[in-house]
């Protein structure tokens, strides 16, 4: 397979385990969308989630932060802990999870508001900042780790709507590590995106992982390869095999992960 | 693959073709003929719409100006307006038209005191009062003419009826010619339409009282139902759990929208008034009836504007770690607000014509006073449009139409701000 050359070697994380998803079930209704999952993420390195369409990738995701909790339908069971702490314990604010654990979206979703605002958003309604001179330093800190200061710095009271597609998401990657979270979540986090406007986007996810812990689901094996240290394989609801990428796509124990990395089916 | 088939194979394709010709004529003429329908039915609203306002106009147009008579009146030095009443007054124009025909008989004075409104002793007293110095000079002002003579200046009376069948004998007439000769009476704009409240004297009636009455009665109902309406909307849309429950109210709101207007009047007259004992004929009952009829249009218009601020929106807040109140309050609400301002500013219109359950509380009374707060007494547009057309005097028809005329123009401010608010914060994201 030719992702396996590319496959970037760069510094190992901490080597500490950030998250980690204990037998996690979930239900949709009746329906059961993910079967006992147990699944390690560490510190400081880039898990990446990979897996047929309808596997439950993003549904494993989004158990990360919370956000399936607005799903009303939606029913989570086992254990799901960051720093050793239950995330879904009863004294854990949801709210105060999704300042740690941010989240960038398939399809970039910046607010219909000025590109200023959008950066600034998290900081104001989590108070993070006493002074505007020091929410204008964390906008310019953020828009410049996202890679896209040099060019919306003549225009931040422009809507952030109005930028190009692969703009918009290193707007909304912006504004997700504007509020200095530990854990940042990619679902399908290019696929709206053109080959050069990604490229950007996993240069910048390879300088992001120096501070954050990032999950990243993808459908591009290339993808994968290039920016994640660890790779897990779901199939029909179930982790098949994770564990280090390069082996993952070298040498995977499984078949199914074989037959998917190999484009036999998927 | 062998030719025979090669050919089988193109003269298919080539039915397959002249199928789809044939059927794309048919596909064509079909369109156009539903193009057409659509021409002619707009058309026909067209049409009805201009001879509405066509005839409204028409009939209403001539209300803009009455008849006025230009009066010499002498103000004594002995008069002292703090202690003069009606009579007084009266006697003064009476005198005033004795000068100006001396020749007329006694037994035809009366006649001749009908040239000029009965209330136009009330416009001298206000002018005098507001100018006490003119006690002692002789002045000249311009009072209103009788409905009847204002008719006939209009053209409305026919001249060549027989006297028995006319509103206006052979010698008013003649005074008028006289007084027409001398420029001593002339249409004036009619300012006391929009002025005054409301008369048993068409000539001084107006429809300032109707206006200020629908004026409190709307704020009302938008003080009530705005709040309310956006409040249970959002509350539906972004908490409420979706269960039985919540389908239950939804069907139920929806329900309510198509209640007969006159059920919310019989509701508010057991409610308001007789069990709540608040007081009759007030903009205050009329609004809150009237809130409830525009309820579930404004909760309907705000659910869907909800609905349609897209979840990407809701996510990306969410993600972010915003509580679901900021999710409401920061973005959702921004964007939602065009469309359910544009609801209500609907649900109003309505409210504004609407007049079955005003009936119920009382708003139909004859009220000559402008009121002075949401308390008082008063009537609407609509229900003054009602009062007129059911009187009997020639000059109210012409009034109604002009009330008809300055509601629609309300209704149509109304709409077409509307439709600005909605082209003004469209939004694309
Ligand atoms: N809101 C929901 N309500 C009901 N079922 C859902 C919901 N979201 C996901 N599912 C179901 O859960 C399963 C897993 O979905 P999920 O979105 O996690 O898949 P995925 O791996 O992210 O797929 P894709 O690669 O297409 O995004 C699917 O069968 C899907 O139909
Ligand atoms: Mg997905």
């Amino acid at each position: 397979m030719a992702a396996v050359e590319q496959v970037v070697q760069s510094e190992p994380g901490t080597g500490r385990v950030k998250m980690r998803g204990d037998n996690v079930r979930v239900y949709y209704g009746e329906k059961q969308a993910l079967f006992d999952v147990n699944l390690d993420i560490y510190e400081r390195e880039v898990t990446a989630l990979i897996g047929p369409s309808g596997c439950g990738k993003s549904t494993f995701l989004r158990c990360l932060n919370r956000m399936n909790d607005v799903v009303e339908i939606c029913r989570v069971e086992g254990s799901i802990t960051m720093d050793g702490q239950d995330i879904y314990a009863k004294d854990v604010d949801p709210v105060h999870l999704r300042a740690q654990v941010g989240m960038v979206f398939q399809k970039p979703n910046p607010f219909p508001k000025s590109i200023y605002d959008n950066v600034a958003y998290g900081p104001r309604i989590h108070g993070l900042v006493s002074s505007k001179s020091q929410l204008d330093d964390l906008v310019e800190e953020s828009l410049r780790k996202a890679s896209i200061w040099e060019e919306v710095k003549d225009r931040l009271d422009a809507p952030g709507t109005g930028l190009s597609g692969g703009q918009q998401q290193r707007l909304c990657i912006a504004r997700a590590i504007a509020v200095k979270p530990e854990v940042i979540l990619m679902d399908e986090p290019c696929s709206a995106l053109d080959p050069i406007a990604t490229a950007k986007i996993e240069d910048l996810i390879h300088e992001l992982r120096e501070n954050y812990t990032i999950v990243i689901v993808t459908h591009s094996m290339q993808q994968a390869a290039r920016v994640s240290q660890k790779t897990a394989f779901f199939h029909l609801g179930n982790l098949v095999e994770v564990g280090d990428t390069e082996k993952i796509f070298t040498n995977p124990e499984d078949e199914r992960t074989q037959g998917y990395i190999t484009g036999r089916f998927g | 693959m062998t030719d025979t088939a090669m050919t089988t194979e193109a003269i298919k394709q080539e039915e397959r073709q002249s199928k789809i010709r044939a059927n794309l004529k048919a596909r064509h003429a079909a369109e156009k003929r539903f193009r057409s329908y659509g021409l002619v039915a707009i058309g026909a609203a067209l049409l009805a719409l201009s001879t509405l306002f066509f005839t409204i106009i028409s009939n209403g147009a001539s209300a803009l100006f009455q008849t006025e008579v230009r009066m010499t009146i002498q103000l004594d030095s002995t008069l002292d307006p703090e202690t003069m009443r009606a009579g007084d007054y009266q006697i003064l124009i009476k005198k005033s038209l004795r000068d100006m025909f001396p020749d007329v008989a006694r037994r035809d004075r009366k006649d001749l005191y009908a040239v000029v409104s009965n209330g136009a002793w009330y416009e001298l007293l206000n002018h005098v009062q507001a100018n006490p110095d003119l006690v002692g000079q002789t002045i000249e002002i311009w009072l209103p003419a009788a409905d009847d003579v204002d008719m006939l200046m209009k053209g409305y009376i026919d001249r060549e009826l027989p006297e028995s069948d006319r509103r206006v004998n052979d010698q008013q007439i003649a005074w008028i010619d006289a007084l027409v000769a001398n420029d001593a009476i002339e249409k004036k704009f009619n300012t006391r339409l929009f002025t005054s409240g409301d008369s048993r004297e068409p000539e001084l009636a107006g429809f300032a009282g109707a206006a200020v009455g629908s004026f409190y009665t709307l704020l009302v109902t938008l003080a009530l139902s705005f709040p309310i309406g956006v409040a249970a909307a959002v509350y539906l849309e972004e908490f409420a759990p979706k269960n039985k429950w919540t389908d239950l109210i939804e069907v139920n709101i929806n329900n309510l929208a198509a209640v007969p207007s006159i059920v919310f009047g019989l509701l508010g007259l057991a409610l308001f008034l007789n069990w709540f004992g608040l007081p009759r004929s007030a903009p205050l009952v009329g609004g809150m009836v009237l809130t409830l009829m525009t309820l579930p249009t404004i909760i309907i218009a705000s659910r869907a504007s909800l609905k349609s601020v897209p979840p990407s929106i809701r996510e990306a807040a969410l993600g972010m770690g915003a509580s679901r109140l900021q999710v409401v309050g920061h973005h959702v609400l921004p964007l939602a607000l065009p469309g359910m301002l544009t609801g209500t500013i609907i649900g109003m219109a309505q409210a504004l014509g609407e007049t079955a359950p005003l009936l119920m509380i009382g708003m139909v009374a004859f009220i000559a006073d402008i009121p002075g707060g949401p308390t008082d007494p008063a009537t609407v547009m609509p229900v003054q449009i009602y009062l007129w057309a059911d009187s009997p005097e020639r000059a109210f028809v012409e009034r109604t139409s002009a009330a008809i005329m300055a509601l629609l123009a309300f209704l149509i401010a109304m709409n077409l701000s509307a439709v600005l608010l909605r082209k003004r914060f469209e939004r694309r994201w």
